[in-house]
């Protein structure tokens, strides 16, 4: 446990569900009370969807763990409502620095334009995110956490899922359409399901140090390869929240985790790197390997993997939870599509499509990172100290140095689901990626777009439209549901009575979405791009929002 | 005169030194050492320019002369 920190304890919970008898049925049950579980059971939340929320344990992370948040996971937060808490209390950063041996080789800042409502980056410790997601999954009333709820064995075939819960009260069994595994690197559900997490195991070991210090280092990412004062080997110094320092050095394959997490062990290679004069104080220590791996397929029946139990990443490049939350925010709509009749279940594989891909490109970044660092072979070691070597002098070879290729967020531009372009666009946000956040003025008054748009789809117009046709559309979108929101951008004369409008006053937006005068936009509830064109065509929107939806994989299955 | 570019022109540094890596797992030293020696003269005539290539073979063994030899 670590110093700085008092983990939490939430209670244990007797719930009606184990006095029922027979197994009671909920619609979508989560395993997991990690970021990825209350992800899910935010997002479904803001969807209306209830859940039921299975945790082991009473508390949140032992320990800092992951503690870098990137950008569009504080996006995806902040339309959860729990970003404002971590933006508070995290340390934000936008600069990093490499250094071979004693000299500083490279340098990047994450953040190269201004106007965004987040960070680059902030630093936080795992638990910090937790507590926030908590208490924020406590504020809804879909959610159902409880604690010390064990799942303890799972049932599932193409029509739902059953799992058994072990508490202190004794078991029961529960029933479901669909159950959400977050369970972790080592998900118990992923083995009583005889089911494989296939990838690299690296031979390695890391050791963390957080210390408590005082110290006036600015908040950026140092990162040395071979440092005098830990030869050979990388080490990492990153800042997070209450002055608490994480320091990783790299040990070899042949390190004993336990006594390198010895107090007796680590004050030498930190008197070392800081000079023996610089006060501190050992607040958690933790040896560790890792894999880069995941499942062939995240679905299994009913059964959806979501986190480190369908993919796991090395820790270079805060691939983990930040991949797990885009992940999760795939899934969350498609799943309350589904479960509302707005969809059909073919759309669910394509969370399996879009985040398999999305997996790829983690686990390749945290592996070819992982490569750099390590070199598996005297002669990779060779060009690995003639890269840094060269970087010192001359730009090209710094494109080379690797330390890291950090989080960013996954675009799918070959989806299923997306609309091609057919007009032209000179940049802006194609079909499947992610939404660029940019200010906006008007609107909800919260001055940013991302705050103006997902959870449902967004019709975005910008330009002279004919309100009544735009309302006649819209009515034909929703309907049978509440399913398009209609956002207008400095809407010229009367906008459509159900429009929320917004201003561009620093033509930010237009510029980063390539609008000119005219544009249409269609983002899907996980902002991203699905289609977009320049004029309004009823008949192209309705396709696209279908397509969306999965109306065209149900064409494909049947044919 | 033509001079050597020493600013990023790769297309996708990451996958080339991935590349780089890979045809090098597994081989012995002495494998290691022709392949890298065909590369040299592959690239070297890609480059073709005898000014370009002199430049590179300065720099190349300035660089080595000034690091710790450690085999």
């Amino acid at each position: 446990m670590p110093i700085s920190y008092v983990n939490p304890e939430y209670p244990y919970r007797h719930s009606p569900d184990q006095d029922a008898g027979e197994p009671v049925h909920h619609r979508v049950i989560i395993v997991g009370g990690g970021p990825a579980g209350m992800a899910a059971a935010m997002d479904l939340a803001l969807q209306g969807i209830e859940t039921v929320l299975l945790d082991d344990n009473n508390t949140v992370s032992i320990g800092s763990r992951a503690i870098c948040i990137a950008k569009r996971t504080l996006e995806i937060c902040d339309r959860y409502g729990c970003a404002q808490p971590m933006l508070e209390k995290g340390v934000t950063w936008h600069l990093g620095k490499v250094f071979f041996g004693e000299e500083q080789v490279y340098e990047f800042n994450l953040l190269p334009e201004e106007d965004h409502k987040v960070p680059a980056f902030i630093n936080l410790q795992q638990y910090y995110m937790e507590e926030y997601m908590v208490k924020r999954c406590l504020q809804l009333p879909q959610i159902d956490m409880r604690w010390l709820h064990k799942v303890i064995n799972v049932k599932t075939d193409d029509s739902g899922a059953e799992v058994t819960v072990h508490t202190s009260e004794g078991d029961y069994v529960l029933t479901c359409d669909y159950l959400l595994v977050a369970d972790g690197a080592n998900s118990h559900i992923r083995s009583a399901l005889g089911l494989e997490s296939k990838g690299q195991v690296f031979e390695d070991r890391f050791l963390i140090a957080d210390i408590i210090m005082k110290a006036d280092f600015p908040a950026e990412r140092r990162f040395w390869f071979d440092a005098p004062f830990h030869p050979d080997q990388s080490t990492l110094l990153h800042k997070q929240a209450d002055n608490v320092w994480r320091i990783d050095f790299q040990l070899g394959w042949d390190a004993d985790p336990d006594e390198e997490k010895k107090l007796e062990r680590i004050r030498p290679r930190i008197e070392a790197m800081l000079g023996k004069d610089r006060e501190w104080e050992l607040d958690w220590a933790s040896v560790y390997t890792f894999r880069c791996r995941k499942l062939d397929s995240f679905i299994y029946h009913r059964v959806f993997f979501m986190g480190d139990s369908a993919h796991q990443v090395s820790p270079f490049g805060a691939r983990g939870a930040n991949g797990a939350l885009q992940g999760v925010e795939n899934l969350g709509w498609k799943l309350a599509a589904v479960l509302r009749g707005e969809a059909p279940s073919e759309l669910l594989a394509t969370y399996d499509v879009e985040r398999q891909h999305g997996a790829r490109e983690n686990i390749l970044n945290s592996t070819r990172s992982t490569d750099f660092m390590t070199p598996k072979n005297h002669i990779t070691k060779v060009f690995r100290d003639s890269v840094l070597e060269l970087s010192r002098h001359y730009p090209f070879a710094r494109t080379l140095v690797n330390s890291g290729r950090l989080s960013k967020p996954c675009s799918y531009p070959f989806s299923m689901l997306n609309t091609e372009d057919s007009e032209c666009f000179n940049g802006g946000v194609a079909p499947g990626s992610p939404c660029t956040d940019a200010p906006v003025a008007g609107g909800n008054g919260s001055g940013w777009l991302l705050n103006h748009i997902g959870t449902r789809f967004c019709l975005m117009l910008k330009g002279e439209f004919d309100p009544d046709a735009v309302t006649t559309l819209m009515r034909a979108l929703n309907r049978d549901a509440d399913t398009v929101a209609l956002l207008c951008v400095n809407p010229e004369g009367k906008p459509p009575e159900e429009a929320v409008v917004i201003r561009d006053e620093k033509g930010v937006l237009s510029e980063r979405y390539a609008l000119d005068e005219c544009a249409v936009y269609l983002i899907r509830p996980d902002q991203h791009v699905t289609a977009r064109w320049r004029n309004l065509d009823p008949i192209a929107v309705t396709k696209a929002v279908q397509r969306a939806l999965g109306a065209d994989l149900m064409r494909e299955s049947a044919a | 005169m033509s001079s050597l570019q020493l600013e990023p022109n790769f297309t996708d540094p990451d996958a080339f030194y991935a590349a780089l890596a890979d045809i090098h797992r597994d081989k012995t030293p002495a494998a290691s050492e022709k392949i890298n020696a065909r590369l040299i003269l592959l690239l070297a005539n890609q480059v073709g320019d005898q000014a370009i290539l002199e430049q590179a073979l300065a720099i190349a063994s300035e660089v080595d002369s000034e690091a710790q030899d450690d085999e």
